[in-house]
Order: structure tokens, then sequence, then C-alpha cells
């Protein structure tokens, strides 16, 4: 198949944050959204990156894919400086974002002719693409006749289309329900078992990040720092049999405990206005009877 | 691989059935990712039963719909045909009066009498033109002002305050500055009707702009798109649906300002012509003018209509769209 990269090409798509730090307004309404972050995909690799919502994982992704500029560090692509969006990062976002007035394989196709592609190639591709991602018999519908599993897949194809050497993901899967959203997994760790392209994935979903990744790195509470990087040693390609193995809970174990952690610090302001019980909080000297 | 493939191609459908409406494809789908090592797939089921009866179904929907539609207007356009004619037979005084209203048996035979004299039929062809030319202007200035408006800032800086100045003025308050403005006649009423659909035109552009999603922007952008490439490919056609119904009411707004120019300094036209016919006391020339007035405008807004059909198949397809 065209689109399948030879081994060569394989050594390209190494990103490598250094030192990231990323603050949003200024003076007293100063929010530190990202803070003294390092992490690095190898050429090929799947990572993930993982967090309590508000962490910054969207933050960074939004550096690397060059619509955020950090306030400090860097973020390089194959050592060369990240500073605009560019066909060499594909990008898949929650909201599908497909063109709603192009159909199917116009969407696909629509990265090939931004760069100047012949229209007769960027038919082939697309249709290899769509065939890859089961939809070739879609070719022809609108994204709005088509449901959100089938767009996704799109999404994912569509990117793929001008050959990118890394895949930036945000939470793709975010919007599906579970059933759908088990399936795209399989069907993501499948594509990625044939172009084997860097990946950096931002999820919540604990058993996903596993399921998909070679590695994944935990992000703190804001301000998000980098908690743990955590190796996922199941072999490739990876199956729905393997999240019923050991290996597999005891890492769902390790991980959830370090979520559940930051998850608890991200909301503990909350939780001590409101006054509950049960996190440690007192409830006042003459019991709850006083309050009301 | 190949005992994994199996396992996935059994196990995929059942999960799957509940999420994607197309069980069939999706299954045919997941044998080929999990194959990797089949290279041509094979050839496709294609529901085709259930497809043809969604179609028919919807089909008979339709033409049910529409018959009822076309049923509601006919009643209602009789209705206001029903008053007219009682209120003309029967010579109808309660505070309106029918007195000189003439009947529509009489604009009938107006109609036969002047419908195709070539006066009338010139009238009608200046004022189509007029509107054709001031319609035409007023898109191809309003629509890429209000492209250029609604994605940057520094000239949405520059080109509102006048804009908002100058919106609240009504075409028709245009008329003594455009006779003046203008060296002729007809330039200065094509200006008015330009005025007239301009505002419509630019405003509807402008928030198709802003409605657009910005993370199609930013998806355009991610696929390699330049300046130019995402005006063209993705804020276009991303704010047709609005910049259409800035058109429509545009066209509407057009008409209003013609007929009105027409009438105060016009020669020709079919507003000069109702108000020469009141003018001569031609009472069943007013109601002919006043219908072809009517029936041009719906003439004009149709075409539109149709026009955005044709351009934006998607819509029918669109959540909460067109059906």
């Amino acid at each position: 198949m065209s689109m399948t990269m030879t081994e060569a090409e394989t050594h390209k798509g190494f990103i490598d944050v250094r030192d990231m730090g990323v603050t949003f307004g200024a003076n007293d309404n100063k929010v530190v959204a990202v803070d003294n972050v390092s992490l690095n995909v190898q050429p090929g690799e799947f990572v993930s990156l993982i967090g309590p919502s508000g962490c910054g994982k969207s933050t960074l992704l939004s550096i690397v894919a060059g619509f955020v500029k950090p306030t400090r560090g860097e973020a390089l692509l194959d050592g060369k400086a990240i500073t605009k969006p560019g066909s060499d990062r594909g990008v898949v976002f929650q909201q599908y974002s497909l063109f709603p007035w192009l159909s199917v394989r116009k969407n696909v196709e629509f990265g090939l002719k931004m760069a100047g592609v012949e229209q007769s190639k960027r038919n082939t591709t697309a249709r290899a693409l769509l065939d890859l991602a089961g939809l070739l018999s879609f070719e022809n519908h609108y994204p709005d006749q088509l449901s959100g599993g089938m767009k996704q897949r799109i999404g994912i194809v569509r990117a793929l289309a001008t050959s990118p050497q890394v895949l930036l993901m945000d939470e793709p899967f975010g919007a599906l329900d579970t059933q759908t959203r088990v399936v795209m997994q399989e069907i993501l760790t499948n594509i990625w078992q044939q172009f084997r392209i860097s990946v950096l994935f931002i999820t919540h979903d604990i058993e996903e990040s596993i399921f998909l990744s070679d590695r994944i790195y935990v992000m703190t509470a804001r301000p998000g720092r980098i908690k743990a990087v955590i190796k996922v040693p199941l072999p490739r390609p990876r199956t729905a049999e393997m999240t019923d193995t050991p290996e597999f809970m005891n890492l769902v174990q390790e991980l959830k405990g370090l979520i559940r952690e930051e998850s608890l610090a991200a909301m503990a302001p909350e939780i001590k206005d409101r006054g509950l019980s049960g996190f440690g909080m007192k409830v006042g000297p003459k019991g709850v009877g006083e309050i009301f | 691989m190949g005992s994994t493939a199996t396992a996935k191609i059994v196990a995929l459908p059942m999960v799957d059935k509940h999420a994607d409406p197309e069980p069939v494809e999706t299954k045919a789908s997941a044998a080929q990712m999990s194959a990797a090592e089949i290279q041509v797939p094979e050839p496709e089921p294609i529901p085709t039963v259930s497809l043809t009866k969604v179609f028919l179904g919807l089909l008979g929907y339709v033409t049910r719909e529409r018959m009822i539609t076309a049923l509601l207007a006919c009643i209602s356009i009789g209705a206001l045909f029903l008053f007219w004619y009682l209120g003309t037979k029967y010579r109808l005084e309660f505070y309106i009066r029918f007195k000189n209203v003439p009947t529509p048996y009489e604009v009938y035979q107006q109609l036969t009498q002047v419908g195709l004299s070539n006066k009338y039929l010139f009238n009608i062809a200046m004022s189509v033109r007029r509107i054709l030319l001031g319609f035409m202007i007023a898109t191809i200035i309003g629509v890429p002002l209000g492209l250029a408006i609604g994605k940057y800032e520094r000239v949405r800086d520059f080109f509102m305050p006048v804009v908002e100045i100058m919106r609240p003025i009504p075409a028709i308050a245009w008329v003594p500055m455009s006779i003046m403005l203008w060296p002729n006649n007809e330039a200065s009423i094509v200006f008015i009707t330009f005025i007239g659909a301009f505002f419509p035109i630019l405003l509807n552009t402008i928030h198709g702009v802003h409605s657009l999603d910005g993370v199609l922007v930013r998806a355009a952008r991610c696929l390699g798109a330049s300046e130019i490439r995402l005006f063209m490919n993705v804020i276009l056609p991303g704010s047709l649906p609005h910049i259409f119904t800035g058109l429509a009411v545009g066209m509407g707004v057009a008409w209003v300002s013609l007929i009105a120019a027409e009438m105060i300094s016009g020669q020709f036209g079919v507003g000069y012509f109702t108000w020469e016919a009141y003018s001569l006391v031609d009472y069943p020339a007013i109601v002919l003018g006043m219908i072809t007035i009517g029936v041009l405008g719906l003439a004009c807004s149709g075409i539109i209509r149709m026009v955005g059909v044709l351009l934006m198949p998607w819509l029918a397809f669109a959540p909460g769209g067109r059906r």
C-alpha cells in the first residue's frame, strides 16, 4: 500500500519538550497552567499523557501542534523548534472537526489539496485510507450522515493523509459512548501498527492509555507537572483479551492510585468550601444541628 | 496475528452494534483493520435492502408533508382572494372602505388588457434590471468585506464604526442624497437598491464567520492551509449558510427600496407603474402593480433559495437543519 512507511522514514518524528512552562493572564490573574514539564516521544513510539481535568495536558498538545506559544521552554520536532501548525503533525480533535460541506473523501483529501497534490493522486490516496478505515463505501456521504465513531475514524485517516511524522490526539474518543470507544481503540492500535509513526495521545481514561501506549506520562493537578512515567510492557500487537490479564490489571491499579491523588488535590478547594466531611474535614464543635 | 484477528472479527460486531447504525459495514472494516496483511479488500456488502426501505419511507414522508404544505398554501391565498372578492362585491364599509377598490375580475381584465403590452413588460424589465444590478454589486462588495471584517479584528475596527452609523439609515432616506450624488436617475435608483441589499448581506456574512466553529479553522491549519486557501476552502463555505440568509433578506429589502425609489424619483419600473396608475385614478392598475411586485419579489427569493439548496447539499443532513 502506498501509504505504508518504509523503515527509513519511521526514524523521524522525535518530539522533545524541554522545561516547558505556560502561564495565562498577567499579574493578579496569573494562572500557571503547565510548570516545568519535560517529555519526549521517540520516533514510532505511542505515548499517552494522562491527568486530572484542568492539568494542562491539552495545553501541552496545543503547543506541540503549534497553536499556543509556551511562556518558558521549548518544543522541538526532530530538533527543530515548533512555531506554527503544519502538516508534518497530524492532529485529531475531540470534536470531530470534519468539514461538514465536504464529502467524506474530500475531507480526507483536504491536506493533500492544500499541499497542491493533483486530483487523481489525491483521490487514490484518500480512497486507500478510507478503505483502511473501513469507510470506502461512504466516500460520497457527508459527515453529518455518519455516526460519531465513523466520523472519528475519518478524522484519524484525514490526519494521516499528508504522511505526517507524528500524530497528536486530543481526547479523540472522549465524545464517544463506551462500546464505540473500545472498538475505536482497537482500530487505532491496528492503524498505528501499520504506520508506526510517533503518537502523542491525550486522555483521562486509564484503561485506554494502557491499552494503546508504550509509555504513559502522568500529570499532576494544576499547575501541571510530570508526576510519573509508566512503561507499558504489554506485547504488540495489542488485543482486547489483554485487558483481562493480571499485568494489565496491575497497571490499572497503579495508575488509578496516582490519578486519584491528583484528582482529589484538584478538587480540594471546592470540597473544603462546601464543608463536606469524609475527606478529613471537621463539622464543627456542636455538630451538624448548628448549621440549620 | 492470525488467531487474534479472527477472534476480533467475531467479537467486534457484538460490541459495535449498539454504537454504529451500520453494523454490517463496521464488521467488514474491523476485519480489514485487524488483518493487516490483506491488502486488497473483498467487496464490501452494501446494505441495499435497508437503505432502499429508509429512502422509500423518507420519500413517502416528504411527499405527504409537501401535500399538506401545498394545501395550506392554497387555502391561505384562497382566503385572501375570497376576502377581497367579498369585500368588493358587497362594497363593505366598516372603517376600511372597499368603495373604490377594484374587484378581482377588474384586475384580471386589466392584466389581460395591459398585461402583455410592451409598456407593462418594459416596466417589469426595468425593475428587474435595477434589482439585479444593485443586488449583484451589494453581493460582490458585501460578501468579501463581511468575510474580512469577520476574520480580522483590525479590519473590523476600521469598518464597523462607519457600518454602524450607516446601517440605521433606511434606503428611502437616501433618495434625495442619491439624486444629488449620481449623474443620472438610473444610477441613483440602482444605488438605493444596492444600499437596501448591502447591509443585510454584510452583517449576515460577518455573523457567518463568527459562528464558524474555531476547531475547523485549527484543523485546516494543521492540514497545511495557507491564509488564502483557508479563506476559500474553510471560511467561505463555512459561512455560506449565513451568507444565503443575508442574500434572501437583502433581496427582500432591495425590492422595498427599489419600489420606494421608483415611486419617488423614477421613470419606468413597477413602482413607477403603480404610482402613475394612482395619479391617473386607474384603480385596477394599482392592484395589478402591487400583485406584480409581490410575484417578482417571490420569484427572486425563490431563485436565491434554489441556488442555496444546489450550492449547499450538505445542509439537508445537518442536525436541526433543513429537512
